[in-house]
């Protein structure tokens, strides 16, 4: 488990003047968790995960790992525990005099293996990330995404608790990262490693995160269950950073431009309506529409799945009588659906 | 032969065996003061780039004095410093004339162009190789010759060579304080007495000299790319 509480940090810029990169942080992540953590550039939250092995020591705060606080540490207890940790980086860090061999079996100098099973743990690990090809390979052989692999399997090889990824994926084109966040669910789910991850891409979040904190201006605004935050997000810069992944919200931009058949007509009110509860499985357009007399035309529908339910929504122009649509409205609201209204046309008394 | 070889170089001829003389002087004041100061140079480039402004083991007043001295030293041109150098030659090497006398200065005048050189070879190794090192428990030590040097091992080839061939030219003026060597051997007898075969005769040797170093230091530097 690890425990921040009340990290601060604070750099002297160039002109000596004091920045805070870090105003007060307290986070949990329990065993087994892939914890996101994200933010805009300057955000703070790289400083925060260099907090988590001491990268960044932080000015004032706790850091506990396990119970064990780092603060407190001599450096050679430190070094011994930074040993449980793994870290990936966003530009690999491989080292270019190496072979992919060489990389890997680097942690493992100190750690008392003999040079055959040292041997069979490098093996065994390239295996892990599906590399046993390119044992002999230097790094300037690799592709992105091949290089990343062999980071993961080298920040594996003390056999870590804990992995942090500085923004892993954002040096890599869209496949690539689909294919490493599948390998870190893996390694997740098969070795019950706790990830704590780092991004500016809410994609990757909503692909492999359980609990996320979103991070502006070296404080932490929104944390929780990633589905909850996607369903309910409640901070200005969440909604922001859940906009830029789902197609929900295209429309509103359209919108501005007054276009024939998206804007709604006298009478009409333009609604959004978004799953915010896990288990919705009534038929609740259809039911709406033979209830009340109401007609619901569909213009956009966007759902995923997150966390293993599904998070998104539909847009809908309601039309028909003004206090049936009302009614209409109340009546999903009852049932737990997010209903957002974006342009009411109806001609008020 | 012996006729062709004394029409074409008589002077060189006649020197022979000061000529010969004046190349094992050359060496011995190379290896000498080569050997020391590529140990010395090394410790300095090493100890500035870890002291700096966020390196690993960050000391602004070690770094401050170490980078100021050497900054002094590298504005020293070496002609003068061998003869601003002779008291401490004498107490240190208990003269200041010969071989002997030479290589305090020489040592002077190449450790802190040599400290620059690896200083700037290790700044070329990626920040990120050093975060990663650390973020996997390696202590400083280790960091220094795992990471540093192991990384840098072709620039640091490439920094002895070019150090190696500006001590020659080095060695050329220690004639000034007797201590002999192809340099002064040249000007005594090539530039003051305008004996024409002599001064090519050590010309020829020189850029021997210089492409072997050269073609070591580069077969080193290749072997170590990837």
């Amino acid at each position: 488990m690890i425990e921040l509480r009340n990290i601060v940090k604070t750099f002297k810029d160039d002109k000596e003047k004091e920045v805070e990169a870090l105003k007060n942080v307290s986070i949990t992540i329990g065993d087994s968790e892939i914890y996101g953590i994200i933010g805009f550039s300057g955000a703070g939250k790289s400083t925060l995960v260099r907090c988590i092995n001491l990268l960044e020591k932080p000015t004032s705060g706790e850091v506990k790992i396990d119970g064990v606080d780092l603060l407190k540490l001599s450096h050679k207890e430190l070094r011994s525990e930074r040993k449980k940790i793994g870290m990936i980086f966003q530009h690999f860090n491989l080292m270019p005099s190496r072979t992919v061999f060489g990389n890997v079996a680097f942690p493992l100098k100190k750690s008392g293996l003999g040079k055959k099973e040292i041997q069979k743990k490098v093996r065994e690990l390239l295996n892990l990330v599906e590399l046993s090809d390119k044992e002999n390979a230097y790094p300037s052989e690799l592709s992105g995404g091949q290089k990343q692999r062999v980071a993961i399997a080298r920040a594996l090889a003390n056999d870590p608790k804990i992995l942090l990824s500085d923004e892993a994926t954002s040096a890599l084109d869209p496949q690539t990262t689909e294919s490493i966040l599948k390998l870190l669910k893996h390694l997740n789910e098969k070795l019950g490693i706790t990830i704590v991850l780092i991004t500016h891409e809410m994609d990757v979040i909503k692909r492999i995160c359980s609990r996320i904190a979103v991070m502006e201006n070296g404080k932490v605004v929104e944390e929780g269950d990633v589905f909850d935050i996607f369903a309910n997000p409640k901070h200005s810069l969440t909604k922001d950073f859940i906009k830029t992944t789902s197609n929900l919200y295209k429309l509103d931009e359209i919108l501005k431009d007054d276009i024939n058949g998206i804007s709604p007509a006298d009478g009409e009110v333009l609604t959004r309506l978004t799953y915010i509860q896990k288990e919705v499985s009534e038929p609740l357009i259809s039911t709406v529409t033979k209830k009340f007399d109401v007609n619901l035309n569909i213009l956009l529908a966007d759902v995923e799945i997150v966390s293993g339910s599904p998070v998104g929504g539909t847009v809908v122009k309601f039309s028909g009588e003004s206090i049936k649509i009302d009614e209409a409205i109340q009546y999903l609201r009852d049932r737990h659906v997010g209903v957002e209204v974006i342009k009411d046309a109806r001609n008020p008394y | 032969m012996q006729e062709i070889l004394t029409s074409f170089m008589p002077n060189l001829i006649d020197k022979w065996y000061e000529f010969l003389q004046a190349i094992v002087d050359t060496i011995i004041m190379e290896l000498w003061a080569g050997g020391i100061g590529f140990v010395l140079g090394f410790t300095f480039g090493i100890i500035l780039t870890v002291t700096r402004e966020g390196g690993i083991c960050e000391n602004k007043p070690v770094f401050k004095i170490l980078d100021a001295v050497t900054n002094l030293f590298r504005s020293i041109p070496f002609i003068i410093l061998l003869t601003a150098l002779m008291p401490l030659s004498r107490a240190i090497m208990g003269t200041a004339i010969n071989i002997q006398g030479a290589i305090v200065p020489l040592v002077f005048g190449s450790v802190p162009f040599f400290t620059r050189q690896v200083q700037s070879a290790l700044a070329q190794v990626q920040p990120g190789l050093v975060e990663a090192a650390e973020s996997m428990g390696l202590s400083n030590f280790e960091i220094i010759t795992r990471v540093y040097l192991r990384e840098s091992a072709g620039q640091l080839a490439r920094a002895t060579t070019i150090t190696a061939i500006s001590l020659l030219g080095l060695t050329a003026m220690a004639g000034v304080v007797g201590a002999g060597g192809l340099g002064d051997f040249a000007i005594r007898y090539g530039h003051d007495r305008n004996m024409k075969d002599i001064t090519w005769a050590t010309v020829v040797i020189l850029v021997i000299a210089v492409s072997l170093l050269q073609l070591v230091g580069d077969t080193i530097a290749k072997k170590s790319t990837h």
